[in-house]
Order: structure tokens, then C-alpha cells, then sequence
């Protein structure tokens, strides 16, 4: 049985969440202990923790974030952002993260992901893989999608199909995959991206990337044939719940954990 | 009592569990779970502490050879072989063993050919189907497996989901008490007396998995 799991994703920067949380109830909705914590009790599969942070000084407060989520939060979480090193990777899952996700710092050195992988199995290697509809003038993405970074603004030459590729013989456990087209837009998941990259990808693959509803979640795991579905907005901004994203799916025959309380 | 970091120590009154620590993942997780489900569980590769537990918990995640390799490096090997013989036999200290820490307790494993395992349980940890995605990266719903429900699975309820990271699993036998399904019927948890294994990861398996280790605890305690 193929369960799909639901991802919420939370920006961290210098240890606090940002892009404002809208729970009710909560004492700090920049808290990510206690925001993780409250996405746990709701039903949340798995958490994504993306640093921000701008400065390299601040490694330490992301360190004693990551520590103070394992200590209270019992499912599993990804941190990315600002890891480019085995030594920086080995801080994070010393801290307790259960994955770390690379992106720029991969496709600036693909070897990375092959020496995370040989140092602390593929199970914790995310790659993480910002991607557009690629140009008339792109010759390379014979995918019809090319690879960006820096949030989508700095072309890297990768056909996605290649790049998925590489990082996966490299010893990727886990793709995420983020539409840089649809990203924001709140209109939906690029299926097209999705099924694309599903159909080479022999790792688990997370959608990511323009969700506004819940149909969209579905389309994401039924049309598109991702293993999880991250989001952020739609859950922060407490429009939908993680139970009510669970249920939606379920209604359209996608096998999920139920929410137990 | 307050840590280096100001915040104040977890009350350690529980019983003592030795959580095996051989270089192998992250062990904090686990650490902390069995804290929360009120162990004093340390984190050790001192032999001297291992024989003063009230239990044990062999933990492993990657490559089945190379936690082997890494258990043997530690100088852990004829203290895990023995402590799950024992609990297996049911004179010694209840013992855990977790995702690879499961499998380790088998002869031999598809993944690392030649090398032996504990061998504590019967046959070969293999590949998981062809027809589903590896590793099953995910959480799945606990069947179990038609005995009567082990104390293991004590208070999860009728539809318990667990989470699982894993390429290969142990074969479905005599020993098995809880399986899930994916591809195949796969072998989720397995018990023999004192020894428990699980191949999901209770430790991330939000408040079912925490039941998991606070009946491992009180198998401990008693």
C-alpha cells in the first residue's frame, strides 16, 4: 500500500518562523517547536523546516532550533537551506533532523549528494529541485524544463530530467521537486513537472509549489503520481486543515494515515 | 538540575535503558522518545554502562553491512549477540531492536552478502518488491498478522499507522506480530520472550510510536 503523506513546510530564519502563521491559539506563532508540535497533533505526516537565514553566523541558533524540535516533536522533519557540506549535513542529523535537503550547493558540486549519501544513507538525502518550463532558446531541456536556483532567477543549464537523474544515481533517497512557475501562484501543482520527473525518479518524490486548495493536493498525488505533497500557505494561513486535506484525499481514493486524536 | 543550556533536566527516575551508541545515525530521536515515555535512556558504547541497564535498545539505519562493521568497531558485538540472545530466551533484559537494529538480529541480509548477522532470529533480510517504490518511505497501517495482538502493540487501537524507512525486510515467520503491506507482506514488528524489533521507526511515529516505547518501557519495569 502507496500512502501519500502531507508535508507542511515552515521558513525559518535565525531560528523563528516566518511568513506568519495564522493558528489559533497558539502562545507564539513564530515558535517552530510549538508550531511543529501543533502540526503533529493535526495529522501531519512529515515537516520541512527550509532555513533562511542569511547569515552564515547564525548556524548555531539553527542548530539549537533543529535540537529543540526533536526534543518535543516525534515525526519525522527535513531541514534544508544553507547546507553545503558533509560536516554542515552531519550537524543537522547530530541535532536530530532525520534529513537534510541540498540544492544549490548540489548543483554546484553534484558529488555532494553521492558523499551525503556514502556518509549517512540515501534514506537522508533530500534533493531538493527548483524547476521551470524551460525557454525556446533552452536546447538542452529536452524534458521541456530546465533547472534553476535562487529561487528560480539563476538558470543552471540542467535538464531536469538529467539533473533528476545524476542526483538519483548519486544516492538521492527523496526528491523535492518545486514548480518555480507555479510557486506562489496558488494555482496548483505543474502535473506536467510531476509526471515528468515520476516517471524516471525511482525515489520517493514530493510535490511542491502553487497549492490553493485542496483539489489541488489531490491532482498532485493522482494526476501528477507524487508520494507526498508539501504546502505551506493553505495550512499556515489556517484555511484548510491537515484533516481536512487528509479527508479530501481520501474521498478521491488516495490512501493517507487518518488523523487519529 | 539544569543543562549547560539553562533549561531544565527531564526528571530521571524511570528504569535504565542503554540506547546502543556504535557511530551509526541519529540517536537523539530515540533518546528523547524514551524519555517522554519516562526512561532514563543514555546513549552508550561503554560496556560497563550497557551491563548496568535494565534494557537495551539496538538502533540502525543505512546499509545492514555497515552497521555490522560499525557495531563490531564499537566493540558492541558480543554484548548485543548476547543481550538479545538472552532476552530472546527470556533470562535476560528485554531488548529493542529498531529498522536496521531489526534486521541485524537475522543470519544474513540480501543487501550485504557474506556478512553475518546476529542471528538471534532465523533466515535472510531481503529486498523489498519490484513493484513498489525502494525505500517505502512512508508511514503504513500495522496488521497484526493474524495472532493474538503481542503486548507490543498494547493501546494502538484497531487501525495503527507507523512510519517506515526502509529497502529491505526480515521474512514473515513464527516471530512476526505486527506486518504491513507494501508490494508484499512485509514483516513491520517481530517479538521472541524479551526481545522486541520493530522495522518502523517508533521514535518518529507520532503518539502510536511513543505507545510502542512506553510498552517496551513497561516490559522493562517490570
Amino acid at each position: 500500500m502507496e500512502t501519500v503523506r502531507i508535508v507542511p513546510c515552515l521558513d525559518v530564519d535565525n531560528g523563528r518562523v516566518v511568513k506568519g502563521v495564522n493558528f489559533v491559539g497558539l502562545r507564539d506563532a513564530g515558535d517552530p517547536v510549538e508550531l511543529a508540535a501543533r502540526y503533529d497533533s493535526e495529522g501531519a505526516d512529515e515537516l520541512v523546516f527550509l532555513d533562511i537565514t542569511a547569515s552564515s553566523d547564525a548556524r548555531e541558533t539553527t542548530l539549537d532550533m533543529v535540537r529543540r524540535v526533536a526534543e518535543e516533536v516525534f515525526i519525522p522533519f527535513t531541514v534544508g537551506g544553507g547546507i553545503r557540506t558533509v560536516e554542515d549535513a552531519r550537524g543537522i542529523l547530530r541535532a536530530g533532523a532525520d534529513k537534510v535537503s541540498v540544492n544549490t550547493a548540489a548543483v554546484d558540486r553534484s558529488e555532494l549528494v553521492g558523499e551525503l549519501a556514502a556518509e549517512f544513507g540515501s534514506q537522508c538525502v533530500v534533493v531538493a529541485v527548483d524547476a521551470r518550463r524551460a525557454g525556446p532558446d533552452f536546447g538542452a531541456a529536452t524534458s521541456g524544463f530546465e533547472v534553476f536556483t535562487h529561487g528560480g532567477r539563476m538558470s543552471t543549464g540542467w535538464d531536469l530530467v538529467a539533473w533528476i537523474t545524476e542526483v538519483v544515481d548519486r544516492g538521492a533517497g527523496e526528491i523535492l521537486l518545486t514548480s518555480m512557475d507555479r510557486d506562489g501562484t496558488r494555482d496548483g501543482f505543474d502535473v506536467e513537472m510531476l509526471r515528468t520527473v515520476g516517471d524516471v525518479a525511482t525515489v520517493p518524490l514530493i510535490a511542491s509549489g502553487g497549492v490553493g486548495n485542496l483539489d489541488h493536493l489531490v491532482a498532485g498525488a493522482v494526476d501528477g503520481g507524487a508520494n507526498a505533497v508539501l504546502a505551506a500557505s493553505i495550512f499556515h494561513f489556517g484555511e484548510y486543515t491537515v484533516a481536512e486535506a487528509k479527508a479530501h484525499l481520501a474521498a478521491a481514493g488516495v490512501t493517507v494515515r487518518p488523523v487519529t486524536r | 538540575m539544569t543543562r549547560p543550556d539553562g533549561a531544565a533536566s527531564p526528571v530521571r527516575t524511570g528504569p535504565l535503558l542503554a540506547v546502543l551508541d556504535y557511530g551509526i545515525g541519529n540517536l537523539r530521536s530515540a533518546q528523547k522518545a524514551l524519555q517522554r515515555v519516562g526512561a532514563d535512556a543514555r546513549l552508550t558504547s561503554d560496556p560497563d554502562e550497557v551491563a548496568a541497564a535494565d534494557g537495551l535498545v539496538l538502533p540502525g539505519v543505512g546499509a545492514f553491512g555497515r552497521c555490522i562493521e560499525a557495531l563490531r568497531a564499537a566493540g558492541l558485538w558480543e554484548t548485543a549477540m548476547e543481550a538479545a540472545s538472552e532476552a530472546a530466551a527470556g533470562t535476560g533484559r528485554p531488548f529493542l531492536g529498531v529498522c536496521v537494529g531489526l534486521q541485524m538480529l537475522h543470519e544474513t541480509s540480501a543487501e550485504s552478502p557474506g556478512v553475518a548477522g546476529l542471528g538471534v532470529l532465523p533466515g535472510e533480510v531481503t529486498l523489498l518488491s519490484d513493484a513498489v517504490k525502494r525505500p517505502q518511505m512512508q508511514w503504513n497501517r500495522l496488521d497484526k498478522n493474524g495472532t493474538d495482538k503481542h503486548p507490543m502493540l498494547d493501546g494502538l487501537g484497531d487501525d495503527p499507522w507507523t512510519y517506515f524507512v526502509h529497502s529491505y525486510a526480515a521474512p514473515v515467520g513464527p516471530d512476526t506480530v505486527a506486518t504491513c503491506t507494501y508490494g508484499d507482506e512485509v514483516c513491520a514488528a517481530e517479538a521472541r520472550s524479551l526481545l522486541w524489533a520493530c522495522q518502523f521507526h517508533p521514535e518518529k511515529s507520532s503518539a502510536t510510536g511513543l505507545r510502542v516505547l512506553e510498552n517496551f518501557v513497561g516490559l522493562v519495569a517490570r
